[in-house]
């Protein structure tokens, strides 16, 4: 087995977390698309760290998972006040600005 | 966990070699684990309800821990569970448990062909990934056991204080910010004064209304059923005693009765007052004189009244 199988899954993991983006409604399964996203980028990065024998790619690793962990942060804390205002979770229901 | 993170390369690549030829039992975790994350990664794209959709993104989460360790990556293996799956998804879940864990999506297209364009534009982003992860040229692996000489979490160490310190205090400027703006983002305004204690006995004293608790129901030493009225000083039935509840059934008892029984019994008559003949103070029998009728009053009121 040579280690592109490990950079295929992660392809894999990026395409279906970018159709969760795309075609899900509620706003947090959306976020949870995105996080999908960063953990595939995660694999990826581990991977070619293995292959180029440096640590670098696992520190950008870490980097990527702190800034995930503050985005998260914002991201749910946008959604539960938007959820209070508008009682309602779902990205289709946030079109105030329209017409 | 630094124990534990510091143990672990000194176990592992004995069982997963992390250097650039993939051992068997790596070959075999990973082809177990990597069709459960491509189903649990679909279950996030098809699954109704968000909680199933996070309960499987926790699955990924921790195969992908599996997976790090294996390569060598012990330090983010650790990491991944405890700030991914300890913090992160815990974070999802208890803010879908707060916007409600029954709302699931609703199948009404508001932009018409979205969910075609969608499809459209996830099957292109498969074909340039493949496109891409199919044409590029990979290196020789060159393996970890170098990087990994003086163990995973020192390495890593020396790396983000020595040529990543500026992205470090960045990031930890970041995470300052992001606990700030989540306070922000939540905080409520108060549209009301708030109400102490002080300002709701001031409202209490305006009102008029009762200072001291209601008083209670039951004509004492004769009657204490929640459904009798007390008296005020003058003989008079104070309808407030009576619980709310019983009043508006309708199940309270007739006030005005049980005062005239009390006025017939100091005049020293019979309660029942059928006649005036009745002796005073003392009975023939040695019956008491006031002694309730007991099949009087239990047929005088209504039936929820039990000991008269």
């Amino acid at each position: 087995m040579s280690l592109d199988h490990y950079l295929v899954l992660a392809g894999i993991l990026f395409s279906i977390g970018a159709a969760t983006v795309l075609l899900r409604r509620n706003a947090i399964v959306v976020f949870m698309g995105v996080e999908l996203m960063l953990n595939a980028t995660n694999l990826l990065l581990v991977t070619f760290s293995r292959i180029h024998g440096k640590l670098d790619g696992q520190v950008l690793a870490f980097f990527v998972m702190v800034v995930a962990a503050a985005e998260v942060v914002v991201g749910l804390a946008i959604i539960v006040s938007i959820y209070r205002t508008r009682r309602s979770a779902s990205v289709d229901d946030v079109n105030l600005l329209k017409s | 966990m630094s124990a534990l993170a510091l143990a672990a390369p000194a176990v592992l690549p004995t069982v997963l070699a992390s250097g650039s030829q993939t051992s068997g039992a790596e070959e075999a975790l990973f082809w177990v684990l990597a069709p459960v994350m491509v189903l649990a990664a679909l279950g996030l794209l098809f699954v109704r309800k968000a909680v199933h959709a996070a309960l499987c993104l926790i699955v990924v989460m921790i195969s992908l821990a599996f997976l790090y360790v294996a390569q060598g990556a012990v330090f983010l293996g650790v990491v991944q569970v405890v700030v991914y799956t300890g913090a992160i998804m815990m974070l999802f879940l208890f803010v879908l448990m707060l916007v409600g864990v029954g709302a699931s999506d609703s199948l009404v297209e508001t932009i018409r062909g979205q969910r075609w364009a969608g499809w459209l534009a996830g099957i292109g982003l498969v074909v340039v990934v493949a496109g891409v992860l199919g044409t590029a040229i990979y290196p020789d692996p060159v393996g970890m056991e170098e990087a990994n000489a003086d163990s995973n979490p020192v390495g890593i160490a020396h790396l983000i204080f020595s040529d990543y310190v500026f992205a470090m205090e960045v990031v930890g400027a970041l995470l300052v910010t992001a606990a700030l703006g989540a306070l922000v983002l939540t905080h409520r305004r108060r549209l009301t004064p708030k109400r102490g204690q002080r300002e709701l006995a001031d409202l209490r004293v305006e009102g008029g209304h009762h200072l001291a608790p209601l008083p209670a129901p039951g004509v004492y030493a004769r009657h204490n059923a929640m459904d009798v009225p007390a008296l005020d000083p003058y003989g008079n039935p104070i309808e407030s005693s009576v619980p709310r509840v019983l009043r508006v059934r309708g199940q309270e008892a007739d006030a005005a009765e049980y005062a005239a029984r009390i006025d017939r019994v100091l005049a020293g008559r019979s309660a029942k007052g059928d006649g005036d003949n009745v002796p005073p103070l003392s009975d023939p029998d040695g019956q008491q004189v006031g002694a309730p009728d007991i099949a009087d009053a239990v047929a005088g009121v209504d039936l929820e009244g039990d000991d008269k």
